[in-house]
Order: structure tokens, then sequence, then C-alpha cells
């Protein structure tokens, strides 16, 4: 790869921790006043206050998880600014202004020419003149009553849907970063999909961030209402930076009776310098609710960025047939730690779980699947089966697998597989006699590795990821 | 076959090598023409199969001093894919397994990117897919070969026959057979040696590398090598490697000691 080209997938974290003076910043800190103030500058109802403040008093009896194997320096809370005005990023009126550089990473990621000229923040209105495409979207969904808006506006214009759902996937006190979001959080997307309506497309959040930072605490609340299914495409494969060092994300999903969820997410934050300095941290807490019967939550997640990503995509199978999904490829480089898996707990009857994780440790990273398959004594006839595979690219990188499995039902039936593979110096060699050059080897040894999880991914999304995951291992190799 | 109007493919001149500072070659010399096949014999750690690696441009052996002229311009000097991509194949002792790398898939980026750098055509999947099946026969390789993964599960006798099928594809001026025979039962043995004699022609060259003489039944050579201890200390016709069969190896290396005192 050329020499421009990696310079500016690692280059240097140019934002910073510290957000610049602005005038409508809060003061680091938290206590119940920040939280009171937060509400007061978006005009919350009162129930979402309290909600707030419920999660605030749960967040200050708890303390900061420890048992995940990453290591980072104690986060100091009080020294976050927990408000900040949303910030528009700058608008340019053509292509011809955006960073070439970064048009030549677009390039090679294969990112759709309309999705490049949002990701760089022309404003797509004015390239197509005539019909935008961001609205011809948004009527599209109107039409047939999905409603898909930023968690503020669900706020203004759904407050009952909102309320209806809000918590009740992750309670206010499930754990520590959850309740501090639910506490501090800003912003983020709301998805209403009514009985018996397909989404007539994919929702993909590029529509939706397109004009503003979402902010560190983003929150989401996606609902399929009975028969309603959606496909929700979350980040992209661009490199994402943020003017923020923690994240701590929350997605609630909520599936009535036969509905289909499905959840596609390519995280890309930035991971640190070759050194291991700087690098988002990604504690998200992430979980899906199948609460009616045949209904299907199912999580495709694509993790190839951030300095510590800590997260556990899960569904809680409470319907009669339900059915939780989750495949995920997680890569690590240089000094970059991953601690992700799911969690899969059948509580109806005949309910059935897949689980396939692919993780690829390279540089001196840590990359670990952990996982908890949970059959509780009311799931009669429960399946699960798990795939655990690693793949470790040189020396010092490591792979760890922490399976849990809890099973109060003898009629259920619980699979665990597992593998450890390498690329090795001789796969590369067999490559290089036969023609075909290190980029192109590691390109096609990882596609196959992760090949389960790719064909679950929308098409274009699937060649992004394809690409982007050679992308980040080049030089890692040979 | 030896012809008077060849050129000469590969030309090795004083070529000393090492592996971790070991050094296994030492002033290895060797000349190979176009139309030749050569069988390069020897014990195990005589350094015959490090010099067909040297050959292919493994990263771990370092080229201590020397020369190797490949169809006229410096190998030493060529990228291990620029080599192949030059015509110069290795097909391998043992082939590397590749889990979750489909052999189509695996086989047709390999066609198609060398057939690229020699300024060809490249082929779409259908097309290739009839191609390959063409070269297939020749193997007599099994059909749901193409669907598994490269090497994966393959029995000795299958990767060898990968090799060979891949040798096919590829076309190369120059073929390495490494151990070739080795692990190969006879009716396997008879399938590869006819794929290679198939492919053996007056533009191509090839080197085999073996112990046994059992594969030359097979594939006749134009010249016979020993090598012992990282040169070449003996060379002639096919009749050397029957000898060889029959006496073992202490008598050249006997000879050759001998030869070298009345030298010195």
């Amino acid at each position: 790869m050329s020499a421009a080209l990696q310079n500016i997938i690692n280059q240097p974290y140019k934002h910073g921790f510290v957000s610049d003076i602005e005038s409508d910043v809060a003061a680091k800190g938290l206590d119940e006043d920040t939280i009171r103030m937060i509400s007061a500058k978006r005009n919350e109802p009162e129930w979402l206050l309290d909600f707030r403040l419920k999660s605030y008093a749960a967040w200050l009896k708890m303390t900061a998880p420890t048992w995940q194997n990453a290591h980072y320096p104690k986060i100091d809370f009080q020294a976050i600014s927990y408000y900040s005005a949303p910030k528009q990023k700058p608008k340019l009126k053509s292509m011809d202004e955006v960073d070439p550089e970064l048009l030549r990473t677009f390039e090679k990621l294969g990112v759709p020419l309309h999705e490049r000229m949002a990701l760089a923040g022309v404003a797509v209105d004015v390239i197509f003149d005539s019909v935008s495409v961001t609205t011809t979207y948004k009527e599209k969904l109107a039409e047939v009553g999905v409603i898909f808006c930023s968690f503020s506006e669900a706020v203004k214009d759904h407050p009952e849907l909102v309320q209806k759902y809000l918590g009740t996937v992750i309670p206010t006190s499930d754990n520590y970063y959850a309740a501090l979001n639910s506490a501090v959080f800003t912003d983020g997307s709301f998805c209403f999909i009514p009985k018996g309506v397909k989404c007539p497309m994919d929702l993909s959040t590029y529509f939706r961030i397109n004009t503003e930072e979402s902010g560190q605490f983003e929150r989401t609340l996606i609902v399929a209402e009975e028969g309603a299914s959606v496909s929700y495409l979350e980040g992209c494969t661009a490199p994402a930076f943020s003017s923020n060092q923690l994240h701590a994300a929350v997605v609630e999903l909520v599936a009535l009776d036969n509905a289909d969820i499905k959840y596609s997410t390519v995280q890309n934050w930035y991971a640190g310098d070759e050194n291991g300095v700087g690098g988002i941290y990604n504690f998200v807490t992430k979980r899906g609710l199948a609460k009616g019967i045949n209904s299907r939550i199912s999580w495709t997640q694509v993790e190839t960025g951030s300095a510590i990503t800590w997260k556990y995509p899960s569904v809680v199978l409470q319907g009669d047939n339900s059915i939780g999904e989750f495949y995920s490829v997680a890569l690590t480089n240089h000094y970059q730690q991953a601690d992700t898996g799911t969690k899969m707990i059948h509580l109806g009857k005949n309910t059935r779980s897949t689980i396939v994780s692919k993780g690829i440790s390279a540089g001196k990273s840590n990359n670990s699947y952990r996982g908890l398959v949970k059959i509780a004594p009311s799931a009669s006839g429960a399946r699960n089966y798990s795939q655990c595979d690693s793949m470790l690219i040189g020396q010092e990188s490591g792979a760890h697998t922490f399976p849990y499995i809890d099973v109060r039902n003898n009629t259920a039936k619980v699979e665990h597989e597992a593998s450890t593979s390498k690329i090795g110096e001789d796969q590369m060699f067999y490559f290089a006699q036969r023609g075909i050059d290190a980029e192109a080897a590691v390109s096609m040894i990882i596609n196959g590795f992760c090949k389960d999880v790719f064909q679950q991914l929308p098409l274009e999304f699937a060649v992004e990821a394809t690409n982007l995951l050679s992308f980040k291992l080049e030089g890692s190799v040979g | 076959m030896i012809y008077q109007d060849s050129r000469t493919i590969l030309e090795v001149r004083n070529l000393c090598a090492s592996v971790d500072g070991t050094p296994i070659l030492k002033n290895m010399d060797f000349t190979v023409k176009s139309g030749e096949i050569h069988a390069i014999m020897g014990l195990n750690g005589s350094g015959k199969s490090t010099f067909s690696k040297v050959l292919a441009g493994h990263p771990d052996y370092e080229i201590t001093s020397g020369t190797v002229l490949f169809e006229g311009k410096n190998l030493m000097e060529m990228e291990p894919e620029d080599r192949a991509r030059a015509g110069l194949f290795l097909a391998f002792q043992y082939p590397i397994e590749i889990p979750g790398v489909g052999n189509s898939q695996f086989l047709r980026l390999m066609y198609n990117t060398v057939q690229t750098h020699r300024g060809k055509e490249e082929l779409d999947p259908l097309e290739f897919d009839d191609f390959v099946r063409d070269k297939m026969k020749l193997l007599e390789m099994r059909e749901d070969f193409l669907d598994r993964s490269v090497n994966a599960g393959f029995s000795g006798g299958e990767k060898k026959r990968n090799e060979i099928l891949q040798m096919a594809m590829l076309e190369p001026s120059l073929a390495i057979l490494d151990e070739t025979d080795s692990g190969l039962d006879i009716d396997a043995l008879r399938i590869v040696a006819q794929g290679v004699n198939q492919l053996a022609n007056k533009g191509n060259a090839i080197i085999m590398v073996t112990h046994y003489q059992r594969l030359l039944n097979y594939i006749v050579p134009d010249f016979v090598h020993v090598m012992v201890d990282g040169r070449i200390i003996k060379s002639g016709g096919k009749e050397l490697a029957l000898e060889l069969e029959s006496r073992g190896y202490n008598w050249v290396s006997d000879e050759y000691k001998a030869a070298s005192r009345v030298a010195r």
C-alpha cells in the first residue's frame, strides 16, 4: 500500500481529547445538576429526566468493571464534559474541496460515490440538485409508516413510543457504562417499523449522521412490531474520528411476534497509533429482546477500530420459537485490545441461537471472545450452536476464548466448536510462488476465514468490509 | 530431450547460500537448457531441497555469493512472486494447507495474476471453470476437488497432483519438482509422471529433486546429478541413477574426495 494511504489510515489523532472552548459546552464533571442541565437544554419531558436521574443514582452505586481482558488507565469521569451543542460538520460545496488523500482512501475501500460525499462533508443536496438522495429516502419510508429519525426528534415527535420501550431491554442499572449512558446520553437513532411492514430498504445511519456528530454517549432504539422486518446498518468503513476518547453507546432492539431485526455494524474508530498511543475506548451495550413468538434478532459486526473494544451484542430469546444470531469479525492490530462476544439468553420454548465469531489478531494486539449461552428452566427444546475461530498473525499477538455455558433445562442442545490458526510465512511463500503478492494473499486468506460472517452482511457492506480488513492488515504479514 | 538449438534457461555459478548463518550451498554450479530434464539426487541434508527453495526465493535462505541467471535475468534481484510470473515454478515437497480458501478461487487468482503479468487475457469464472476442468482430466482428479479448501485435508497424493495441476495451468519455462514422488502410491506416481511428461516440451525445462530412482522410471531424465554437501560432485546420464540405486551414494563421495586429493 502506498505510504500516503498508510498515513491517512494511521494518521495521528489530530482532534485531541479536549473540546475546543465553545460558547455552549458544559463545564467538566458530573452531578445531578449536570443531568438536569442536559435535560433542560434539550427541552425534555419530565419522564425522561426521571429516567436519567434514576440511571445516575444507579450508576453512583456501581463500580467500573475490571473483569474484561483489557488494560487501560482509570477513567476520570469528572474530567469529561457531558454536554455540548450539536456541532455541524463544515459543509463543502463540491468534491474538489475534499482532501485528496481522503478521496484516495474511499477509492481504495470502494465506498460508493454519494456516500463519499456525505462522509467528506459535501452537501449532498448541492450535488444532486434536482432530487436529494436523503429526501427521497425519507419520503419512501414515510409512505409505509416507518419512523427513522434522531433520538431527540423521536422524543419530541413520538414520546409515547420512546417512553414505552426505552430501557425495557437494558434496564438503567444493567451495567456501569449502560447506566452512565442512560444518565447522560445526548443523541442517537430511533427506528420504528409498524405492524406488518417490511422496511423497503436498509436503514443506514449514514443518512442521519451526516450533518452532526452524535456525541460520545449515543442511544439507539429500534422497535419492530408484529410481523415487521428491518435491516439496519451502522457505521462505515471509512476511518472515523471523534473528539472524545470514551464512547459508551447503548443500543436496544425490540422484536414483537414474527418480527425480524437484522443489525449490521462496521466499526472503524481511530485505534491509536502504531505504539498504542491514543485511540477510542468503545464500551458499548447492545441487546435485543426477541419478545414475540417466532421473532428473530440477528447481529452482524465487523470490528476493526478502537484502541479498546468492549461489547457483547446479545439476544434475550423470550418468545417461543424465537431466533437469536451473532456473526462477528473482530480484527486487532498494533496494540489494540478487543474483548467482544455475545450473550444468548434462552427463556422461551424451542428458541434457537447461532454464534459465529472470527477473531483476527496481528501486531501486539489481544483479541478475546467472551460469550454466554444461558438456557433457563423454561426453555424446553432450546438449541445453540457456537463456533469461535481465531487467527493469529505474527509472533506477538494473542487470541483468547472465554465461553460460558449455563444450561438449566435437560431438553436443550448446546454445541461449541473452536479453532485457532495462523497465517504463516510458509502460506505466504506458497502464494508468492504462484505469482500472488502478499496483499492479495492476505486478503484471500482473511476472506476465506471470515466468509461465514461476510455473507451475512448486505452486499456493498460486505465488499467494503473485505477491503477494510486487508487494508488494516497491510504490513503485518511477511 | 537434448536439442542442438536450445537456449539457456538457468545458469547457476558459484552459488553459496545459508540458513540461520549455517552454509548449506557451497559453490554450486548448474546449467539447464530448454528441452532438458534434469534429476538432482542426493541424501537428506545434501542441500537439494535448499537449492529448490533458493531458486524460488524462500525468505529463510540467504544468498551469500554467486550468481543465478534465469533466462538471462538476475534471479536474485527478483521477488518470489516475480520469479513465478516470469515462469519459474516450484512443485512443493510439502504443499501447505490454506483452510477457508477455496481451491477454484485460489487457482483462478493464481492463473489470472500470472496471465496478466504475461500480457495475456484473464479468464472470467465460467471460462476458467472449463479451463481448469480440462486440466484436471490430465491428472484424473475428482470433481469435488475444486470446492474444497486449498490442500486442506488432502491426501499426500492429492496434494502432489494439485501441484502438477498448477504447473499444467501456468506452463512454466522452468519447473522444479521437489521430491514430488515422496508420499505417492504407485498409481498416483504414474498419473503425476504422465502429467509431467505431457507438459515437457522443447521450450521448457524440468528439474526433479529426488532421493529415489523410482520416479526416474516414469520421467526419464537427460542428466542425473549427485549432490553432496552443498554442491554437485558428479553428473551423468540416466544410467547414473541406476548405479546410485544399486551401489548407494558413498562411492561417489569417495571418488570425489580421491579426485580432490589428486588435484591438490
